[in-house]
């Protein structure tokens, strides 16, 4: 195996109970063999006390008790699975519409998103509401698996049916890569596999797809964004002087001998070093973890970024956002809450919301101002010094923030800058 | 294809280092939890590229079980030398003689649980407010579950119903007086990523997991270690073996698996080849199908 080439590959689930998914779940973790013996043997456990007949696969994504009593995910489970070609993290994500902030957490890393439809039902709510966020959150590729066509006879005639319901509202969407694919979980039929009951289906199978999928051009290499974390100062011998800004590329490509600015100060300088423990490096880019030492003494603490002269991220102090909102208390009108921007920090106020969006629609909602949760919604923002900004679409880690609640230090919101 | 992308390793790696200098940028007072296994060992090793040419800025935390493996003590001690960094130890043992805990009886009677009290004890009397971990989403249904950034209220407890969404890189490590933090960093590493990466970084570890002679007793299913806390049955016999163990915690309740592998190249091919997860000889999994759940909700490791 030629682990040295192999990348990393983040895709999302979302569904419901019935359509399939922990099914589907099951299946490439169980063919890929990434479900071991007594893993296996506890879930026969289970289904057999369950009285299922068989081996229950969608049982081994049950985590927490309370799932395991209601039969439900509740929370964003991670799984793992590895083929020779990729290592792959599934962020499994309840479906339904009150898990909205799951499903959004889930969605905020992932470079893919699998969209399951039960073939029996087409195009229901939720796969709007499915595809609505894959779109908000930019997730680079679209997988629709069009499930359970073992119960509509493997008919091509609703696969197309299906495909032609789905493109007839994701034409409102911004999605950059649909795929569609025929497939039964429970089965196997394209799943790790080419399906034998579906001769009219000319496309590769799921597995071979997520394997394939060409990812690295989703990186940003053009906006050069380095957020300070934090600066080391070893005071050490050998390294009495030695001032590193260790931080990760947010996006673009650093090099030594670079000209920079630092934000929000202005002061330029130049790249001298771009440190790790393992040597210094020629060439740095998203999403790597490195220290940067400049040939001038500037003072830069945390929360300021390098970039570079001729590509700058906008100053701003007030700015746009789709906001989702994830509290159990609704938004207080005119509060202030901490805003958290790459490694800044500041306070923030909701100045309007402009409106509300039904993510089973996408009708907008303009009377109804009071944000609650798992609504989301285009607000205003207004915070108390300027963010280093970039649009969302452009730039999903400088294009993104969070909100936390003082009194009770919570995560209340996360926002993408329009 | 562009040059421009990491493989999988570079990217847990990056990932990790971002994670555990977040821990220091946003706490006070962090500590590593160190066992002397092999995930503590990474995130020891991951913590010194994240602050290279720093030390270490913070301690390890050590819960001691006083049901050592010797290897493992005289590892700990090498490595906190070679690194000039602080040890805290929190002594189980100290925590029994002090009446805060009592000891289990019986033949499976083990100081796994004991440990939540010492290690809260030890978090609120060296005023921690984030413990940073080695816990691995794909090592327990329950820890899939869990955050980088995981809270802990005042009682040093778990809400996993109630945790704060982790969006994009953003982590949000506040928090109020008394409560804390534990942090994971490789979360979203599996068992084969670590041997991976421990053999790519040629990553020292303690001798217990090669492949070497040792006596041992067969018991729930794997080979227990003979020590001075081990008591034996009726029907029991002590063999000799060559073993090796794939985690490693109290002696009492580590089992080891029959094994050739004495050499990172051959564990990686045998792991590679596992029929079983790497918890399945831990007893303390084994007591009930949430008992991980239980133990983190309490404020288990």
């Amino acid at each position: 195996m030629e682990i040295d080439k192999n990348q990393l590959l983040r895709f999302t689930t979302a569904g419901s109970v019935d359509d399939g998914k922990s099914t589907l779940i099951g299946r490439l973790l169980y063919d890929s063999k990434a479900i071991f013996e007594d893993q296996l043997e506890a879930i026969e456990n289970t289904s057999r006390k369950k009285g299922h007949e068989g081996v229950d696969l969608a049982l081994f994504t049950d985590g927490l008790r309370d799932e395991r009593e209601q039969g439900i995910t509740i929370d964003v489970a991670y799984r793992y699975f590895t083929t020779p070609k990729r290592k792959f993290i599934i962020a499994d994500t309840p479906g339904h519409i009150q898990y909205t902030r799951n499903m959004v957490t889930g969605a905020s890393t992932a470079n893919a998103a699998l969209i399951l439809i039960d073939a029996r039902h087409g195009v229901i709510e939720q796969t709007k509401r499915h595809a609505f966020i894959a779109s908000l959150l930019q997730i680079p590729h679209i997988i629709v698996c069009i499930n359970k066509m073992d119960l509509v006879d493997y008919s091509e005639e609703v696969y197309e049916n299906i495909i032609n319901q789905f493109e007839e509202f994701s034409s409102k969407l911004y999605v950059k890569d649909i795929q569609f694919l025929p497939i039964s979980a429970l089965d196997g039929d394209n799943v790790v596999n080419r399906s034998t009951n579906m001769d009219w289906y000319k496309g590769a199978p799921l597995l071979y797809t997520l394997e394939t999928m060409h990812i690295s051009s989703d990186i940003n290499k053009i906006d050069a964004r380095f957020p300070v974390q934090t600066v080391l100062r070893p005071q050490r011998e050998g390294f009495i002087d030695y001032r590193g800004y260790a931080g990760r590329v947010a996006s673009g490509i650093f090099r030594p001998g670079d000209e920079v600015v630092i934000l929000p100060s202005g002061f330029t300088s130049t790249i001298k070093s771009i440190d790790t423990m393992d040597g210094s490096l020629e060439e740095v880019f998203a999403p790597m973890s490195v220290t940067i030492t400049l040939k001038d003494d500037i003072d830069i603490s945390r929360g300021d970024m390098i970039v570079k002269e001729n590509n700058q991220p906008k100053p701003l102090q007030e700015f746009d956002a789709m906001l989702c909102w994830f509290n159990n208390s609704p938004a207080r009108p005119r509060a202030k809450y901490t805003i958290v921007h790459t490694s800044n920090e500041q306070k923030a106020m909701i100045k309007e919301v402009v409106y509300k969006i039904d993510i089973n629609t996408y009708a907008r909602e303009e009377q109804d101002k009071e944000l609650k949760m798992n609504d989301i919604a285009r607000i205003s923002i207004r915070t108390t010094r300027p963010l280093m900004v970039d649009e969302y679409r452009d730039n999903r880690l400088t294009g993104s923030f969070v909100l936390i609640d003082d009194a009770t230090h919570e995560t209340v919101a996360a926002g993408m800058i329009v | 294809m562009s040059k421009y992308y990491l493989n999988y390793l570079d990217e847990l790696e990056s990932e990790a280092i971002y994670i555990l200098r977040e821990v220091w940028a946003q706490f006070q007072n962090p500590v590593i939890l160190f066992s002397g296994g092999k995930d503590s060992i990474l995130v020891t090793h991951l913590a010194k590229k994240a602050f290279y040419p720093s030390k270490i800025p913070f301690p390890l935390l050590h819960v001691d079980t006083g049901h050592n493996f010797p290897e493992t003590i005289q590892f700990r001690d090498d490595l906190i030398k070679e690194l000039g960094v602080q040890l805290i130890v929190g002594s189980v043992q100290e925590s029994i003689d002090t009446g805060r805990v009592a000891e289990e009886k019986g033949k499976n009677a083990t100081r796994n649980a004991l440990q939540i009290t010492t290690l809260l004890d030890a978090i609120e009397n060296n005023k921690i407010d984030c413990a940073i971990g080695g816990g691995r989403r794909d090592e327990e249904k329950a820890r899939a579950k869990e955050r980088f950034f995981s809270h802990r209220d005042d009682f040093g407890q778990w809400d996993p119903k109630n945790q704060r969404p982790e969006l994009w890189n953003l982590l949000n490590g506040k928090h109020f007086e008394g409560e804390h933090f534990r942090a994971f960093p490789i979360s979203n590493w599996t068992e084969m990523d670590v041997w991976n990466y421990i053999k790519r970084e040629d990553i020292k570890i303690p001798s217990l997991y090669l492949a070497h002679q040792r006596e041992v007793v067969w018991r729930n299913d794997s080979w227990i270690p003979v020590s001075e806390f081990l008591k034996l049955e009726e029907n029991e016999k002590i063999e000799t073996k060559k073993i090796r163990f794939r985690t490693l915690g109290d002696i009492t309740i580590t089992g080891g698996i029959e094994s050739e592998a004495n050499t990172l190249e051959k564990i990686v091919a045998e792991v590679a080849a596992m029929k079983q997860t790497e918890r399945g000889n831990r007893s303390d999994d084994k007591r009930s199908e949430t008992a991980m759940e239980d133990r983190k909700r309490q404020g288990y490791f």
